[in-house]
């Protein structure tokens, strides 16, 4: 099978690159770390944790966690991207478009402006859980209010319409928020909104790590059911899809994938939309190939975002979210002149 | 064997299909006729598990439509409808390949490739395998499904009988299509031990390929049997309400209107 091969070499490819970029993002930075210092740090970590020197730690507690989250996160954002895409039939969609993003920023918010107000106690884990919970309950509102009242279905266009009301509603309520916020706070709702990942650590590394591994093994599952899904849905059931199961389960693979990173790093946009494009002009559509190299393209591209981020203004830092922007936008719209593609 | 005892379809109070009670046989192929609004696509649709009948039951062999699953039904027959549209670029190959995509779990057998290549050859789409289905013509594309749910019923399956369902897949194709698609479901017929049921719009295809034909008239079966049985003046008249002409050669019967 020549295709195949085709396949794995592009992975092998990546894999590469991803491997050489998040060694360079790693290196790089406010202070340069070299592989010397990389190397001993990690013997240091189980033999003699007590004596690392500072640069050594900057490595091991900073660095290293934040360009592992980078890799997860993108994984989850671009795996969310290619899921949607092909659950709508639409190559225009992004992960955050069942209302899950706008949720989870509408949480963050609201945990920042409460929380100026009441002066509750607040531990590391407050801002995730709020914003993921907003990101849940968001999209329950998507899925609950998209059902048809006479028949009880959801069909795939009601959803998205329905996920552009309540992503207008949650981000009305965002600015609100930002709005009525005193300015330390307002000016962390903005921050998050446009994503950052300097709040990474180990902890988080390993809760978006294990979310991203599992929801990725599960949707490789269901790559067949989104191949079929490719000639239509009357047709997709015609070959034995069960559309209204395929339908819940990628909807809350998203869901979950999409949250948790969310929770960790703020909304980052446009790397959802643009990784299964990319790899779709390099190597056809089929599913199965999407999903997996989705996931090292998109841990490829916001690694590189990241150390965009902590480069360009240093040492002070850009929001990750713009950088992804400024970037991505260019992109899609050269990709939207190729009209072949899309239609 | 397909059988439908009086098959019921209503949408609230309006009836669409009306006490239907028929079978469809392994070997023929059967065509559905009958004026705009008839039921034709609501029968199909019923018989296909589509959608599910207000009364009446359809049996596909001995079991009853509603128990079989639908990966088990996709085993067993496959629907071909009009003008399908991809969302994503896609090779020929790939597409046909789905048609197998009931029979196996996650990477096609070798059995599966065969059944592929030789429902490719059967429609003569083998030199358009690595093509971009996009890119087709509309003749192509729709000679590339009828290879994909050829491939899906290709090898026969034990206890049951296999079953294409066609809802008016040729209607946007030129005549020369229209008759190679004919040719080819009866040269299908005599190799394989499947049913044909097709819903077709000109009545004259009817009357040249099919060996049982169905008139429907506003829901009910107004008349079925051999084309000759069927193609009667006075049928024709209450169905469509046009004064028919026959003209008979010594093959087939030809059919105009006033």
């Amino acid at each position: 099978m020549k295709q195949n091969n085709n396949y794995k070499s592009l992975f092998l490819i990546l894999l590469v690159i991803l491997f050489a970029i998040l060694i360079i993002s790693i290196r790089y930075g406010a202070v340069s770390i070299s592989l010397e210092e990389m190397g001993s740090s990690i013997q240091k970590q189980f033999y003699a944790s007590d004596q690392m020197t500072l640069v050594e730690r900057i490595f091991m507690e900073i660095r290293l966690p934040r360009a592992i989250l980078c890799v997860f996160v993108g994984a989850s954002l671009a795996v969310g991207g290619t899921l949607l895409q092909a659950l709508f039939r639409n190559p225009i969609v992004e992960p955050g478009l069942v209302g899950t993003s706008c949720g989870a920023a509408f949480g963050a918010a609201l945990y920042f402006a409460l929380g100026a107000t009441f002066h509750f106690k607040t531990g590391q884990w407050t801002l995730p859980i709020a914003a993921c919970l907003g990101a849940f309950v968001s999209t329950a509102l998507v899925f609950l209010l998209s059902q048809s009242r006479q028949t009880g279905k959801s069909s795939i266009v009601s959803l998205l319409l329905t996920g552009i009301a309540i992503n207008a509603l949650f981000l009305s309520g965002v600015g609100f928020l930002s709005y009525i916020a005193r300015d330390p706070q307002a000016r962390s709702i903005v921050f998050w909104n446009l994503g950052t990942l300097s709040g990474a650590n180990w902890a988080s590394v390993g809760i978006v790590g294990f979310s991203t591994s599992v929801c990725v093994i599960i949707a490789l599952r269901y790559a067949k059911h989104l191949n079929a899904l490719m000639i239509g849905e009357e047709e997709a059931q015609f070959i034995g899809v069960d559309l209204k199961r395929l339908k819940w389960i990628i909807l809350s693979i998203n869901v979950i994938m999409v949250a948790v990173a969310t929770a960790f790093v703020g909304v980052i946009s446009f790397v959802g939309l643009i990784v299964p494009h990319v790899l779709r002009i390099l190597k056809g559509s089929d599913n199965r190939f999407l999903i997996i190299n989705s996931a090292v393209l998109g841990g490829i591209l916001l690694c590189l975002a990241d150390l965009l981020s902590r480069m360009l203004l240093r040492p002070a830092e850009l929001p990750i979210g713009i950088v992804t922007s400024v970037v991505g936008v260019p992109i899609f719209i050269f990709l939207l002149q190729k009209k072949n593609y899309f239609f | 064997m397909i059988q439908t005892q009086q098959l019921s379809y209503a949408i609230g109070n309006k009836t669409i299909l009306e006490d239907v009670s028929i079978s469809f046989q392994p070997g023929k192929l059967h065509l559905i006729i009958g004026p705009n609004g008839a039921g034709k696509s609501t029968l199909v649709k019923l018989i296909s598990g589509q959608i599910i009948a207000s009364k009446g039951t359809i049996h596909y062999d001995s079991k009853i439509l509603k128990t079989l699953s639908i990966t088990e039904l996709a085993k067993i027959r496959a629907v071909l409808s009009q003008n399908i549209e991809l969302a994503f670029p896609l090779k020929v190959a790939e597409v046909v390949m789905m048609g197998r995509y009931p029979h196996f779990t996650s990477k096609p057998k070798a059995k599966d490739e065969q059944a592929c290549q030789e429902a490719m050859e059967f429609f003569d789409v083998s030199n358009l395998a690595h093509r971009d289905y996009m890119t087709l013509s509309g003749g192509e594309k729709q000679r590339v499904h009828f290879a994909r749910v050829t491939a899906q019923i290709w090898y026969p399956i034990e206890n049951y009988c296999r079953h294409l369902i066609l809802d008016e897949p040729l209607t946007f194709l030129d005549v020369h299509y229209q008759f190679h698609f004919m040719h080819k479901l009866i040269e299908l017929l005599k190799q394989k031990d499947i049913i044909v049921i097709g819903v077709v719009h000109d009545l004259n295809l009817a009357a040249k390929f099919a060996n049982q034909i169905l008139l429907l008239h506003q829901g009910k079966v107004l008349a079925n049997g051999s084309p000759n049985d069927v193609l009667t003046k006075q049928n024709i008249k209450k169905a469509y309400q046009l004064e028919p002409v026959f003209y008979k050669t010594e093959k087939t019967t030809y059919l105009f209107f006033e």
